[in-house]
């Protein structure tokens, strides 16, 4: 590795970055240093989206490449997260006076009052028109817009130009040179790079990673930064040396096969959550409420896992499945179920010099049924932390008696933890009402949660129980019952419309 | 720059659908908000330090780390202070940087200016300030049993209480918890203070008040107004937020650039913002309610008590307006009210759409509510009941004594329940509650009644400027201030209407206070109505010199009267026919003045603040939304599934930003009685300290809380009073609307009680609190209140 400046495609250019610090966020640059004020700032903490921009990424070998436009939040993306990308803004969207489609229709529909998260809407709404020929459905438009907060309107003239867009003279940008410009950038060696007194690494191979964090166990490990970037930008932390995981390759592997999936933990959790749902379909509502797509678009996987967050949402599910972590240390790799990849309140197995190579769940491997759900319990649907998050798995025999039980829960205890009382209550039982109830009363022995900002100690006892409840509900041999408020409709009088 | 795609239309503008005038800017990143603005070399960047107990003494203070880090150009302190040490509005109890009582975690204790704002950030954290602390108060109950006011009690009564209550054949007691709720702003506070010759300073503010800015700053400078010119173009949303809040922040930059000699930029942090800045009051209710067969309401008792933090900043005013609405759209014969305004330790709570007029209706809707389960009658019968008379009689005077003349809620309620099909479904509903155990609906269609003008009646006034240039173009300034509202694009509509002009024709500058005098805040909805009359009034003084002119040049062939301003000509009759443009050019070489000043105050109105008597308003605004919702009774969850809002804007000077009002309003008072939940620690050594502070644990409605079916129409009304082209203020009204999303959650969980059982539902109806009045959470609420 050499050590170089920054360089990235951004208004039909190469550009390079040398001084900054490596933590100085894409929309201070932008803002601060360009004088780029399109993008805006409204809590740079990744949660009210009026700084999205949109990244542009090479993928496909050589020969065979295309680019992938995601949208994320730049105020907590570093700068040495842009090398080797595009960086698309709000200023790059109209050709001359003329708006582009996502920006008009925002006009016409009148869905800008007050104008400042708007910037940050029509970015959104930019990648998702680059990235679907044809109009999407009112739920991936919302999916779209989990990230940007609007304070003036109400959403629903934003909503109305995410489709009337659609409705205008197709105007997608041009590929070509962007594709050009990023594949002379990838022939860059990998980035070493140095500003105000701070080194940041961003090897491309596993071998260069393990070396680096073996010589370096001390260097701060970032992924998609979207929590490392807020002890910067709330805390004012100085991370010390920072070794950037996001260009290995191999990291970003997610292999699907019939009986395993194997997960990078570089994988984004946009790319890692679509494998979940297609290996398990009933991820698809945490996938759906986990974050928000511009989180979803940078955060990874591994991080969320290896952060070891007590109400990271991905663990309990993970752990109701039997998900295996891989640590990696100079080659050597060792693997452990989840649970125990966690000791404490945030402590982790992790050794010096070793980190998370990535995440294993297998298929079950014997005839039992396995029935599985993944809940998330919050104030608000989208992109919020959840008050409880639960992955539920019991293997029932065709006896109808539970043989295993996975009842993994976040939110609960000071780190992401399993029933162990409920669990025994339904082992060797029945997988019936009765059963259910001696679990949802043990629950209480397994955990004496919090009460904070989310939740109080009552609350969360109760739904924990309660989403055992509903598992039963949605599970037994003769449900059938509603139980989803995402599955109701406004209700229609008979005989009318 | 206009818009490339607006079509150049000539003939009236009003009623027209025409986008914001900032739209395209908006959509290009290229409006310029006070952050945008390429920055005076030399800039400074300025950072507050805040208080970490939430009530005591400060004991020692060391900021010698703080002038020490890198840098750092100046660290200034409450001796630092020239003039007065407040910001205030109305009390001067608001120091601006405390000197030593600390009375909520979070108050300004110094302020920082540093090269750059991570310098001023990082400065800021190095401070060491050992304090005395002291148990605060930090709730309304607690603040109660200390007998802690920011006021004093307040008691009115009207009618024969005591007597209607004896004669009564039904008695209900009630209570209620009512959460507040941050702004949240897009765009956080900011001031740039950019210093000019001979002690004067230019401040760049994102404020609903440029002219109490003006006054706070040149107040703590010991400065007179003449000194300060205070501006401000747009604003990055308000919502009552930059009324009084935006003062601390404009005096902080203005003494740091003074002592300076620099420019100063104060841009808040999101989660300083959120600590440091007031919110909408929180409420508790008790009362009795007296009532007959059919729900009317004979006799109210009612106890309020709101939350107003360590001073009184707007909670005078603010509590005066929940008594002003505490009626709603209903009469109440006997009705006796107290109000307490609890000083607790807490920031200070301050103006938010509505501005206490929501808690007023919120207790209301409630208190019918709980009279029509009780009845187990349908609580949209109950309402209709209790409305008052369409034409002004016997039961026509509010508990304000003002006589409500222009009463359309029963008219609009009507037809808002036929539109949208509300006993069908409610039939609908009540068979699928009886077969689903697990979720349970529910439907509301409340009304709204807002008075609109400033209970303040001297506030009731504006000014505006009006230049022709030669070449036929109008530049406008004026006193009211834009947050999104669309105030400076409806105002480009009144005066391209009255001279006959394209949109194109008329230009808004900023506002500004070297431009236009002793404005009052665009707030209480008033903007267009005030300013745009103001603005109007301008305009005519300059035609009636223009149709003068015409007289002249005809040899009075025509009459003044007869002189037409229309698709960019001026005309008279057969005689005269002459583009604007032209017309303008010819005058200003006869010497006629194109420019002039117009200045409105609003009619009719009086009101007494200590007897709380009197005509605050002009006029009231109407409205009616029907909610159905759903709640998920395992976890408290909910869903809004569908809405339908009939709205009273008068005759719309522009329908597409009065619904944009209607619709932003709505989901936002939504959110006020759902996601939006404060918490504050409750006890030990961070005992107050605000823990949703940032998005990530104080949720607004996001994209996906926006109702599948959302059924937004205007009431087909003109104002009865003389306003602005016979509209009406639109800006609050519409907020309240959301309670309709609040009863129906009552009606949902009263599905799963026993009939007639009432309904104890506290808001913000979070997950937690519905399940807590579904009696299967036995938690109580903790840090909120």
């Amino acid at each position: 590795m050499s050590e170089r400046p920054i360089q990235f495609y951004f208004r039909g250019a190469i550009q390079t970055i040398q001084g900054p610090a490596p933590t100085r966020t894409v929309l201070q640059y932008l803002r601060e240093d360009l004088q780029q004020t399109g993008t805006k700032e409204g809590c740079a903490e990744g949660d009210c989206g009026a700084c999205t921009v949109v990244i542009g990424e090479l993928t496909g070998d050589d020969g065979n490449e295309a680019l992938r436009l995601r949208a994320v939040n730049a105020c907590i993306q570093f700068l040495p997260a842009l090398d080797g990308k595009a960086l698309f803004t709000v200023e790059d969207l109209a050709s001359g006076e003329q708006l582009h489609p996502v920006q008009q229709a925002l006009v016409d529909r009148h869905g800008s009052q007050c104008g400042f998260c708007t910037p940050g809407f029509a970015m959104s709404l930019f990648a998702l028109y680059e990235n679907q020929d044809t109009c999407p459905e009112r739920d991936e438009i919302d999916h779209t817009l989990s990230g940007n907060l609007c304070r003036c309107t109400g959403y629903r003239p934003i909503v109305d130009a995410a489709r009337d867009a659609y409705a205008l003279p197709r105007q997608p940008i041009d590929r070509l040179p962007v594709i050009a410009a990023l594949k002379e950038l990838r022939k860059l060696p990998p980035l070493d790079y140095a500003g105000a007194g701070r080194q940041s690494h961003s090897p491309r191979t596993l071998v260069e990673l393990a070396e680096l964090r073996a010589r370096l166990p001390e260097a701060r490990i970032v992924a998609g930064g979207t929590d490392v970037g807020l002890w910067v930008t709330k805390l004012g932390r100085d991370l010390g040396e920072i070794i950037q995981i996001g260009a290995v390759a191999e990291l970003k592997r997610i292999q699907i096969g019939p009986k395993r999936l194997e997960i990078g933990a570089g994988a984004t959790l946009t790319d890692a959550f679509a494998a979940l749902v297609a290996f398990e379909p009933q991820w698809g509502e945490l996938a759906r409420r986990f974050a928000s797509t511009p989180v979803k678009n940078a955060g990874t996987l591994g991080g969320n896992v290896a952060n070891g967050s007590p109400i990271g949402d991905s663990m309990p599910a993970l752990i109701a499945l039997g998900a295996r972590v891989v640590l990696h240390r100079l080659g050597t790799e060792r693997e452990m179920p989840l649970e125990d990849f966690y000791l404490d309140y945030q402590k982790t197995a992790l050794q010096p010099g070793e980190f998370v190579r990535g995440l294993l769940l297998d298929a079950p491997a014997d005839a039992l049924i396995r029935h599985f759900r993944a809940y998330k319990v919050a104030k608000r649907l989208d992109q919020d932390i959840s008050a409880v998050a639960a992955g539920l798995a019991v293997h029932v025999d065709n006896e109808g008696i539970v043989r295993r039980a996975r009842l993994a829960f976040g939110g609960m205890a000071g780190t992401p933890k399993r029933a162990e009382s409920a669990e025994a209550a339904l082992l060797g039982r029945p997988w019936s009402p009765d059963s259910v109830r001696l679990a949802m009363t043990a629950l209480r022995e397994d955990f004496s949660p919090f009460s904070d900002v989310r939740a109080t100690q009552a609350y969360r006892l109760s739904v924990a129980a309660n989403l055992l409840q509903r598992f039963w509900l949605e599970t037994s041999p003769d449900g059938g019952q509603a139980v989803r408020l995402g599955a109701l409709a406004p209700i229609s009088p008979e005989g009318r419309a | 720059m206009n818009a490339p795609h607006a079509p150049v239309v000539h003939g009236p503008q009003i009623g027209r659908p025409v986008a914001h005038e900032s739209a395209h800017l908006h959509v290009s990143g290229k409006a310029t908000y006070i952050d945008d603005i390429p920055e005076a070399a030399g800039t400074l960047h300025a950072a507050p330090g805040l208080s970490t107990i939430a009530r005591g003494r400060i004991k020692s203070i060391d900021l010698s780390a703080v002038r020490a880090h890198p840098g750092v150009r100046a660290v200034l302190t409450a001796v630092d202070i020239p003039g007065e040490n407040n910001c205030g509005p109305i009390l001067h109890d608001d120091p601006i940087l405390t000197a030593d009582a600390i009375q909520f975690y979070g108050q300004a204790i110094f302020v920082v200016a540093a090269e750059t704002r991570d310098a001023a950030r990082q400065a800021a954290r190095l401070a060491k300030i050992e304090y005395e602390a002291e148990a605060p108060i930090l709730d309304i109950d607690a603040a109660i049993a200390a007998e802690s006011w920011v006021l004093p009690p307040f008691a009115m009564q009207r009618g024969p209480v005591d007597e209607a209550f004896a004669g009564a054949p039904h008695h209900l007691e009630g209570s209620a918890v009512l959460g507040g709720q941050e702004h949240f702003y897009l765009e956080g506070q900011i001031s740039y203070a950019l210093p000019k010759e001979d002690a004067t300073l230019h401040v760049i503010c994102s404020t609903q008040h440029p002219t109490e800015m003006q006054q706070m700053v040149a107040h703590c400078l010991h400065w007179r107004s003449h000194q300060v010119i205070v501006e401000c173009r747009r604003m990055g949303g308000g919502f009552g937020g930059k009324e009084s809040q935006s003062a601390q922040w404009a005096c902080l930059a203005a003494l740091l650039a003074v002592h300076t000699g620099k420019p100063v930029k104060m841009r808040l942090d999101r989660d300083d913002d959120m600590v440091a800045t007031g919110k909408r009051h929180p409420f508790q209710y008790r009362w009795q309610s007296a009532f007959d067969d059919t729900g009317r309401i004979l006799g109210l008792r009612l106890e309020f008590a709101s939350n107003c933090g360590y001073s009184a900043d707007l909670s005078g005013p603010v509590n005066d307006r929940t008594i002003c609405h505490i009626d709603n759209a209903y009469y109440l014969d006997a009705v006796a009210l107290k109000s307490l305004r609890c000083k607790t330790n807490r920031v200070s709570n301050t103006a938010f759409r509505g501005f206490g007029g929501p808690q007023g209706m919120f207790v209301i809707e409630n208190v019918i509510d709980d009279i029509a389960r009780h009845l187990k009658r349908d609580p949209l019968a109950v309402r209709q009941v209790n409305f008052y008379d369409v034409e002004p009689g016997a039961r026509s005077t509010t508990p304000y004594g003002m006589t409500v003349e222009d009463n359309v809620a029963p008219a609009l309620v009507g037809q808002l329940a036929a539109d949208c099909d509300y006993a069908a479904r409610r039939a609908a509903i009540a068979e699928f509650n009886a077969s689903s155990n697990v979720l349970k609906r529910g439907i509301a269609l409340t009304p709204i009644k807002f008075g609109i003008s400033f209970n303040a009646t001297h506030y009731n006034q504006a000014g505006a400027l009006v230049h022709v240039y030669t070449d036929g173009s109008v530049l406008v300034s004026h006193g009211g201030t834009e947050m999104g509202q669309g105030l400076y694009t409806k105002i480009k509509q009144i005066v391209a209407h009255e001279f006959g002009l394209t949109l194109d024709d008329v230009r808004l500058s900023s506002t500004d206070t070297s431009r236009v005098a002793n404005t009052s805040a665009t707030a209480a909805s008033s903007g267009a109505d005030l300013n745009g009359k103001a603005a109007q009034a301008a305009c005519l003084n300059i035609k009636a010199r223009l149709a003068a002119f015409v007289v002249e040049l005809t040899n009075a062939a025509v009459d003044a009267a007869d002189v037409r301003f229309s698709c960019g000509r001026v005309q008279a009759g057969s005689v005269f026919d002459e583009a604007f443009a032209e017309l303008v050019m010819r005058a200003y070489r006869a010497r006629i003045q194109l420019w002039d000043a117009g200045f409105y105050k609003t009619p009719k109105l009086h009101f007494d603040p200590v007897t709380k008597l009197g005509r605050p308003f002009f006029y009231f605004a109407y409205g009616a939304a029907c909610s159905e919702v759903a709640i998920d009774t395992l976890t408290g969850e909910t869903r809004v599934l569908r809405v339908d809002i009939l709205h009273d804007v008068g005759r719309s000077i522009n329908p597409a930003l009065d619904i944009g009002q209607i619709e932003g309003g709505f989901i936002q008072g939504m959110g006020w009685l759902t996601s939006e939940e404060l918490w504050w620690r409750p006890d030990g050594p961070q005992a107050g300290r605000l823990m949703s502070h940032a998005p990530s644990t104080y949720k607004i409605p996001t994209a996906s809380d926006l109702p599948e079916v959302f059924n937004v129409h205007l009431f087909d009304n003109a104002n009865v009073e003389d306003s602005i082209h016979r509209s009406k203020a639109v800006g609050e009204p519409p907020f309240m609307l959301g309670l309709s999303v609040f009863q129906a959650l009552r009606d949902a969980v009263a599905a799963t009680l026993p009939a007639g059982q009432p309904v104890q539902l506290d808001a913000p109806a979070t997950p937690e609190a519905i399940l807590r009045a579904l009696g299967d959470c036995c938690g109580q609420p903790v840090g909120g209140g």
